[in-house]
């Protein structure tokens, strides 16, 4: 089943629609990720990377909801957003 | 954990990116990334043949999208990318030429190819990334740059008139006028989408930051600043007339499509008089 939408008695265990994986070399630390990201899954880390630009982290994956928006806006094509195919498995498990 | 090998930045964008290249020149902040970004979806969402698709750029930060696409592309001499597409499109018709480029480069130096080309109506898509002033060559005041705006070359701010790019193209002749901010990814990508299926000249300019040298002169230092505004300013207004879309420095920008017209492109001008010279002259 696709779902557009959450439903408000989501499994509150169940897996993150999506994975974030932020390339550390090609990020500039610009953070229109963490101010865009609607469910405030990314934020401005303190680490640096190699060149001292301030990396942007993961918050709470947990919340994700795979929008895609992150990977749209980022300039450096440095995000990339893996679906995952088991999060709506575990959904129909859920008694309602 | 288990995951889809194929996640959607590969499905779209991948193919067509040079991973190799990167990461780009662009600072931090920059516009011109997700432009691209849209730019490769649009390709994808579009389905076009990525080998009847040719990215022709001039010279500024704009000019190396030529360098990061797999795609047929050129980095043409300053404010010559509209003659080299146009020649492109003359010589083989069936090529989706798509020009790539910023405001210093398609509005000034090649001005007239640009009027020009939208009077011939030339099918050919143009994406003009404004950001108010020449990023590469260290801020000049730049001909779409407003009025009062602080830049290298106008200290105490800027004192000549900007150009208002819809209107001139809709006075031009273009058959499709659009404008959006960075932050309108969603709506810039149907909008590349529908402007690549047509044909007929298609102007899509995009409202992009440039923090280190424009915003640095004017309280914009972080792309985020620009973004911010850019929120707080846009008014989505499509079909607004050419008078409504004039940029002032603290003013509303009106973004939307504001013309999207059928008239005949010079490919069929040319067919209808090749037909006519092949006629027998009667003696």
């Amino acid at each position: 089943m696709k779902l557009w939408r959450t439903p408000f008695d989501r499994n509150p265990d169940a897996e993150p629609l999506g994975y974030i994986h932020i390339d550390k070399i090609r990020c500039k630390g610009c953070g229109f990720c963490a101010e865009y990201c609607p469910r405030e899954v990314l934020h401005m880390g303190a680490e640096l990377n190699y060149k001292g630009y301030k990396l942007a982290a993961i918050k709470d994956e947990s919340k994700c909801l795979a929008c895609g928006y992150c990977e749209l806006i980022c300039p450096e094509f440095a995000i990339t957003l893996i679906l995952n195919s088991n999060a709506n498995k575990s959904e129909e498990k859920h008694p309602v | 954990m288990q995951i889809d090998d194929v996640t959607s930045y590969e499905r779209s964008i991948a193919k067509y990116l040079r991973q190799d290249r990167l990461p780009h020149i662009w600072c931090a902040g920059c516009g011109i990334g997700p432009v691209l970004n849209c730019f490769l979806r649009a390709i994808d969402s579009a389905e076009l043949n990525p080998d009847l698709v040719s990215v022709v750029s001039g010279i500024g930060c704009s000019g190396r999208v030529a360098g990061y696409v797999k795609l047929d592309s050129f980095h043409t001499t300053h404010g010559r990318a509209i003659p080299f597409a146009t020649g492109l499109k003359l010589a083989n018709p069936q090529l989706k030429t798509v020009v790539f480029s910023g405001d210093g480069d398609l509005v000034a130096i090649g001005g007239n190819h640009l009027i020009h080309a939208a009077r011939r109506n030339i099918d050919m898509t143009v994406i003009c990334i404004n950001n108010f002033t020449y990023g590469m060559t260290g801020g000049q005041v730049g001909p779409t740059a407003p009025l009062d705006v602080r830049t290298a070359t106008t200290p105490y701010g800027n004192f000549e008139p900007p150009f208002n790019l819809p209107w001139l193209l809709h006075a031009s002749g273009a058959s499709y006028i659009a404008r959006w901010t960075v932050l309108h990814l969603h709506q810039l990508e149907l909008t590349i989408v529908e402007a690549l299926r047509r044909p007929g000249f298609s102007f899509i300019e995009v409202i992009s930051p440039c923090p280190a040298i424009y915003g640095r002169m004017n309280k914009e230092p972080e792309g985020l600043d620009s973004l911010r505004n850019y929120i707080k300013r846009s008014v989505i207004k499509h079909g607004a007339g050419p008078r409504e879309t004039a940029i002032d420095h603290k003013g509303p920008i009106v973004v939307g499509k504001f013309l999207d017209i059928d008239q005949p492109t010079l490919q069929d001008h040319l067919i209808g008089v090749a037909a006519k010279a092949k006629k027998p002259v009667k003696k």
